[in-house]
């Protein structure tokens, strides 16, 4: 682009006053443009060499399967010969994962609501320490709480449900104790703290203007809520959740923990049984012998794929109407 | 639809923070009056308080009387909410809500007050954007976001927006002060023909406007920084642009301030 004066902004050209290079030519510049691309490079690089390593390790294995490897259910890889299949994982990862985000995600923004918008000022502070600490518990810390406390309190709650419920599928069968509901619940109060901290985070990015707007027009809080922060919000929540659900589907130990391992998909999600990607290979991993290492790495990288396909699938529905954000 | 506003005694606060001091005026209906006055000395707080917008602010709080026609805007069981169902504002900055199109931002407080029927909706959102003056430029893309229009377009979207609800009275803070020439022009006229149907109040800083679009004209001073705004005078506008009661006023409005 040649300006006014015939000057040339490019790299190398000179300040008219000063003579000293203009910006884009300065040293400090060049460093930061060029840590801030490595930087982006190295991230791709990254996700590049984990994706290279899980097949590389996952191949010899999947080679060796004599069932197939999506649709069976059985997980048998260290038998001669190795049959093995992820049907089960998907099912229990999917499963718990989403109805742990079904749980969380309304009581989560609830919570933000209430922190952002009802709570006295002076207990604002105090209320989303709190939350906050929550996301400070170690996962293992809620295992042991999810098996020796919530499970047993949950069998009452799974009861309820069962007879209120029990003619829809997945409330029916002989609810128990370490089902796929519990390990649920264990998830949806482990993800509830990222998804309210980041939804209040959302909500502090409200535009006043446009609470006003809305408090201008006679809106009651509730009003207000609906009609100038929860649609700014949105794109917000619905990342904050996905973030929520990319965290219940990597969980492992909390789950591990929680499920007892009872082979086959079943859809009575109250009946003790269940298995996701992750507490299969943290209950498996250590007694597994080469090919069970290769496909527990195999069952690693699904994990992997059906975690970017959510995040991508958020990032559409995030995007579809970007028109008006 | 429009009311005669009279204010007696109004003292406003901010926590600590004395505001504006011991207010009475009389604001009258179908016509316009303008706030002047330096920055910082009460005239958009004065306003706020005349639709209870004021208190929305953490620790604020108000003293005194603010009556439309005979009602007591601040009386023991009015509802806040209720208030600024009759009293409307546009404010400083444009502000459309940026989520939604511009027939729903018309639309915002007719849903509001219950208004579902899409033909009674459709018929309101049509008069208001006529009546801002905004109909011709927007009625083939009313489904496109409101935020997407010119400055002085979303100006005029959000006095729409105000008058759709059908307000005893009309509050505006700075309404062009965002705003070019033109798009001042715009909203200057649509004030002068707003004025047969609502009362108005228009803070502004520009002293010609003041002079072109109001019938009244209060000036607001301070005495230094920290202390409470005051109401000097209110009169005609011809008036206080001509022949001022108040020394203080004849200096602000010649320029020689302070």
């Amino acid at each position: 682009m040649t300006s006014e004066t015939g000057v040339e902004a490019t790299a190398g050209a000179k300040h008219r006053a000063t003579g000293r290079p203009m910006s884009t030519g300065r040293a400090g510049d060049r460093i930061f443009s060029g840590a801030a691309r490595g930087s982006g490079i190295f991230v791709l690089a990254l996700m590049a060499a984990i994706a290279v390593f899980l097949i590389w390790k996952a191949i010899p294995a999947l080679q060796k399967n004599e069932a197939s490897f999506l649709t069976t259910e059985e997980w048998n890889p260290n038998a001669i010969p190795p049959k093995f299949g992820i049907a089960q994982l998907a099912f229990g990862t999917v499963v718990s994962s989403f109805l742990a985000l079904l749980i969380a995600a309304p009581v989560a923004i609830g919570i933000a609501l209430f922190i952002s918008f009802y709570a006295p000022r002076k207990l604002t502070g105090l209320l989303g320490y709190v939350v906050d600490l929550l996301a400070a518990v170690p996962s293992i810390v809620y295992g042991l709480w999810g098996l020796y406390f919530l499970s047993q309190h949950m069998e009452g709650v799974s009861k309820i449900l069962n007879t209120l419920l029990g003619w829809i599928p997945f409330f029916g069968g002989s609810p128990g104790k370490n089902s796929i509901f519990t390990a649920s619940v264990v998830l949806a109060i482990m993800i509830l703290p990222i998804i309210s901290s980041i939804s209040r985070e959302v909500f502090l990015q409200v535009p006043q203007a446009n609470v006003e707007a809305a408090q201008a027009l006679g809106a009651t809080r509730w009003e207000t809520i609906r009609m100038a922060v929860l649609p700014y919000g949105r794109s917000g929540m619905i990342g904050a959740s996905m973030l929520g659900l990319g965290r219940a589907m990597g969980e492992t130990i909390a789950v591990a923990m929680v499920l007892t391992f009872v082979p086959g998909i079943n859809i009575h999600l109250l009946e003790d049984g269940g298995a996701t990607f992750a507490s299969n290979i943290a209950n498996s991993f250590a007694e597994a012998g080469e090919t069970g290492r290769g496909a527990l790495i195999a069952s690693g990288l699904v994990l992997f794929v059906i975690t970017l396909v959510v995040n991508m699938a958020a990032r559409a529905v995030v995007a579809r109407r970007k028109e008006f954000v | 639809m429009a009311k005669r506003i009279e204010v007696s005694g109004l003292h406003a606060y901010y926590g600590g923070v004395h505001a504006i001091e011991d207010i009475s005026m009389t604001v009258e209906p179908r016509s316009v009056t303008a706030f002047i006055g330096p920055s910082g000395c009460g005239k958009s707080t004065f306003l706020r308080t005349l639709n209870r917008m004021h208190e929305v602010i953490p620790n604020a709080r108000v003293q005194g009387k603010v009556m439309l026609d005979d009602e007591d805007l601040y009386g023991k069981d009015v509802d806040p909410v209720a208030v600024r169902r009759v009293v409307g504002m546009v404010f400083q900055r444009p502000n459309p809500f940026p989520t939604m199109s511009i027939y729903d931002n018309v639309a915002a407080g007719l849903k509001l007050n219950g208004v579902r029927r899409k033909g009674q909706l459709d018929e309101i959102v049509e008069e208001s954007l006529k009546g801002a003056n905004l109909w011709n430029e927007v009625k083939d893309r009313l489904s496109k976001p409101g935020a997407g229009l010119s400055g002085g377009q979303q100006q005029r979207l959000c006095i729409a927006r105000a008058i759709a609800v059908k307000p005893q009275v009309l509050l505006m803070d700075e309404p062009c002060s965002a705003l070019d020439p033109i798009s001042t022009l715009a909203i200057e006229d649509l004030i002068a023909k707003l004025k047969s149907l609502y009362t108005i109040v228009i803070v502004t800083h520009n002293m010609q406007q003041a002079a072109r679009v109001s019938d009244r004209t209060a000036f607001f001073n301070i005495a230094g920084t920290g202390q409470p705004g005051k109401l000097i005078e209110i009169d005609e506008t011809s008036k206080i642009f001509t022949n001022p009661e108040q020394k203080a006023t004849e200096d602000y409005i010649t320029g020689r301030f302070g």
